[in-house]
């Protein structure tokens, strides 16, 4: 399935993982091989000296979706950018604790972060097609990475395109239309084809559908379903239904006083939404938060 | 009730409009700056046109002449032949040598600024080059006068020469006779431009969205990937624009080229060699000149050139902004 073995391994420093302690949605929502794919140990994310993230551990299960909850500020999407290292674009930004895909710590200065990144493949809140026509933001990633060959290149793209749900839609104008003409929700569709043409283990996804209407939206949702049978998936959303439609593990996230995120808790999403064990939690998806 | 509303709001909107209302002073005062501004430019591209056309009109010269190489404009001296070339080709030969040096310095400064510099370096460079601009041509030209051209001369005076065995001398360019030269005008302009495209391409850079920066650099490519295959095309207009802007300004410097390229009405053959550019020859000899006679009827024609080359670079960017509005 993953294409790693074409391409040199990483130098990844080995670091022991802490058997998983409790996989709380194991019990309710059954995953067929449910190894853990991300899993962060007290994790504390912070600008300067403002502490944005403190001490976060999760697990995120293979080929499940996990969807983190919470108000603004509650330091969400800057977790999620840990997982791929999106935060080292940020002055003054300092990632403390471990972060370990397959049990390899990526937060490690050795680690190669281009390699990281084809690895965890992110799609961001606003859809960020590059100005060239569809055909080459899909081939942009592996191209970069020197594949050349034009047949290789057109099947990539057509099987991209196929599993984002894009390609009935495009395949007649793929060369000649700009990916700027699409429409946002197909634009969206399109930055998720071009992550899925480098061919990654897991997607990170920020409020991907905070700009389009419902209808791409329930798209966007249903896409995320299908494509949860070979991607381990990491979603950061406003929209509790959203959440709990998509879903099969959440985490709510809040803010302390100082201003500093954090996490409340994590389970099942059946579970947050039903029997939450956290007061907090129960306040925020109730509808009661601040 | 609800119509008894609606028939006051119609009522009180057919009220006429107030004097203030009608006159609507500020419309007409920046639409009278607007129509004395095309008249300003209408009259001045008319008179040059007319003053520039006069040598063939009034003098007779035929219009072939103005495209021949030999410029003798004193009729005291013989007979004369108002032959521009030298000119146009000497101007168009230190532009490009200017902008060939600068324009690979000044995008490399830009994208340096916009894209790898901390934010300390970016905070010192940035007001020198606006000093750069400010520094008046005058003290470029002295710059290049007291130490360029002595240095060219002390240190490039032998003939360069590239000798292959059977073949003998393949590539043969002479040495600085005095240092004013075509290569010195070429190195004050590229110095004098270098802030104008450094700046313009700089904000081409900064204008392109952060979301496309962070979108290729999460699909895994490195930095430099990032700016070759993303940054650098969606700049290209403004880059374009940038090079373009440059190239007016080296054409129409008057001053500092005067100063160091050595003013020979020759055509230019080698960068060694001192020539002359349309600008220089009209400063220099502007004072020699009676006003109707040829010789400043030339000089007029001289002025419409740079005003037909200005005119069609102006016309360059506006093609070039076009495309990128519809990209």
């Amino acid at each position: 399935m993953h294409a790693t073995a074409t391409y040199p391994e990483p130098v990844l420093r080995r670091v022991k993982v802490p058997a998983p302690i409790a996989l709380l949605g194991a019990a309710e929502a059954p995953l067929d091989e449910s190894t853990t794919k991300i899993a962060t140990e007290h994790v504390s994310i912070r600008y300067g000296r403002f502490v944005a993230v403190r001490d976060v551990s999760l697990q995120i299960r293979e080929r499940s979706i996990m969807a983190l909850i919470g108000p603004s500020g509650s330091g969400k999407s800057t977790f999620l950018r840990c997982f791929n290292r999106m935060n080292d674009l940020i002055p003054g930004a300092k990632v403390e604790g471990q972060v370990c895909l397959d049990g390899e710590n990526v937060t490690d200065p050795d680690v190669s972060v281009v390699e990281l990144r084809r690895r965890v493949g992110m799609v961001f809140q606003r859809p960020n097609p590059f100005p060239m026509s569809i055909y080459e933001n899909v081939a942009y990633g592996p191209r970069r990475r020197g594949m050349n060959g034009r047949r290789q290149l057109d099947e990539l793209v057509e099987t991209s395109l196929k599993r984002a749900a894009l390609w009935d839609e495009v395949k007649d104008d793929l060369r000649r239309k700009s990916g700027l003409a699409l429409s946002g929700g197909q634009q969206q569709r399109l930055c998720i084809a071009r992550v899925l043409a480098t061919e990654p283990e897991v997607i990170l996804m920020d409020e991907p559908a905070s700009a389009l209407d419902p209808v791409s939206t329930l798209r966007i949702e249903e896409l995320m379903r299908e494509l949860r049978k070979a991607y381990t998936i990491v979603i950061v959303t406003h929209n509790m239904q959203q959440a709990a439609r998509v879903s099969d593990v959440t985490a709510f996230f809040t803010m302390a006083e100082d201003r500093a995120g954090y996490l409340v808790e994590v389970g099942p999403t059946g579970r947050i939404f039903t029997r939450p064990t956290e007061r907090l939690t129960e306040d925020y998806i109730s509808g009661r938060f601040g | 009730m609800v119509q008894l509303t609606t028939a006051n709001r119609l009522a009180s909107l057919r009220t006429a409009p107030g004097l203030r209302e009608r006159l609507d002073l500020p419309r007409r005062v920046v639409f009278l700056a607007a129509v004395s501004m095309i008249g300003i430019v209408t009259l001045l591209l008319g008179f040059i046109a007319w003053q520039g056309i006069q040598l063939f009109v009034k003098d007779g010269v035929p219009v072939g002449q103005v495209f021949s190489a030999t410029w003798q404009p004193d009729a005291t001296s013989g007979p004369t032949n108002y032959g521009l070339l030298p000119f146009i080709l000497g101007t168009i030969a230190v532009t490009a040598l200017a902008l060939l040096i600068s324009t690979p310095l000044s995008v490399g400064l830009a994208l340096f600024l916009s894209e790898v510099a901390p934010r300390w370096a970016r905070a010192i460079v940035q007001p020198a080059l606006e000093i750069f601009v400010g520094i008046p041509s005058v003290v470029w030209g002295w710059l290049g006068l007291t130490i360029l051209v002595p240095f060219l001369h002390d240190t490039f005076r032998h003939d360069f020469v590239i000798s292959l065995p059977v073949l003998g001398d393949v590539f043969r360019v002479p040495g600085f006779l005095t240092g004013f030269s075509w290569l010195a005008g070429a190195l004050v302009l590229s110095i004098m431009i270098l802030p104008t495209i450094t700046s313009v391409s700089f904000d081409a850079f900064r204008a392109i969205p952060q979301e496309l920066r962070t979108g290729s650099l999460a699909l895994g490519t490195t930095r430099w990937q990032t700016i070759r295959h993303i940054l650098i095309p969606a700049a290209l207009p403004g880059v374009l624009t940038a090079i373009v802007l440059g190239m007016t300004r080296a054409a129409g410097e008057a001053l500092a080229v005067q100063m160091v390229i050595g003013s020979q009405p020759v055509l230019p053959r080698a960068v060694t060699q001192p020539i002359e550019t349309l600008t220089a020859a009209i400063t220099l000899d502007m004072g020699n000149t009676v006003f109707g006679e040829p010789w400043q009827d030339a000089l007029w024609t001289m002025s419409l050139v740079l005003l037909i080359i200005s005119v069609a670079s102006v016309v360059l960017v506006r093609l070039i902004n076009k495309r990128r509005m519809a990209l």
